[in-house]
């Protein structure tokens, strides 16, 4: 167990708590709209913490063809930090064309 | 360390049955396109996972970044698919 494993271990247990909290939020919230905010931002953190601490293990044993898979897995961040935003804005798009209310709190009476 | 990317892995399927009861029991039809999303990006995780664990990386980083992709291009389509049908999410505010 020497300072690299410590580290890969640290980044996967920060990525796994950033995906529970957008499982939650995904869950709790009370609307459409409301929901996509932690699906689109908790995931994507999410993805880029664990991703990278599997980059990181992979380069255990240095040799070139590890340092070419470790690259390969920063450009699987890169495109989904490219595409994750795009999806999330394309959801909202069609919910705002198709007419889909929001959210309002229930006014109470008397 | 297989054990605990076994047990990292466990945990992500357990965080896809979350957004799986999304997808399900959703209220629109764009509500069941985020779970599918969530999922979605789970999984590019776990194919990853699934690659140290058989020891095969240089293979399962191809099907991951592919998978991540093919996520891509399906959110994008069926949300243009579901662009223009006005009055179909009425029902589901029983407000």
């Amino acid at each position: 167990m020497n300072i690299l494993d410590i580290l890969v271990v640290l980044l996967l247990i920060i990525g796994l708590f950033f995906f529970l909290g957008g499982a939650v939020g995904i869950i709790r919230m009370p609307d459409f709209y409301s929901r996509l905010h932690p699906a689109g931002k908790l995931d994507t953190l999410g993805i880029f913490a664990m991703v990278m601490g599997l980059a990181m293990y992979n380069l255990h044993h240095f040799s070139f063809e590890a340092l070419l898979l470790s690259v390969k897995m920063f450009l699987i961040v890169f495109f989904v930090f490219l595409s994750s935003p795009t999806a999330t804005h394309s959801i909202v798009d069609a919910g705002m064309r198709a007419g889909l209310r929001h959210w309002t709190k229930k006014e109470r009476k008397g | 360390m297989t054990t605990f990317f076994l047990s990292v892995a466990l945990g992500l399927c357990f965080l896809m049955l979350f957004a799986l009861y999304r997808a399900l029991f959703g209220p629109t039809v764009l509500d069941r396109l985020i779970g599918v999303n969530a999922i979605g990006s789970k999984t590019v995780v776990l194919l990853l996972l699934i690659g140290f664990l058989y020891e095969r990386i240089d293979m399962f980083v191809d099907i991951a970044l592919a998978y991540a992709f093919l996520n891509f291009v399906a959110v994008l389509a069926a949300s243009r698919y579901f662009h223009k049908r006005k009055g179909l999410y009425e029902e589901s505010f029983m407000d």
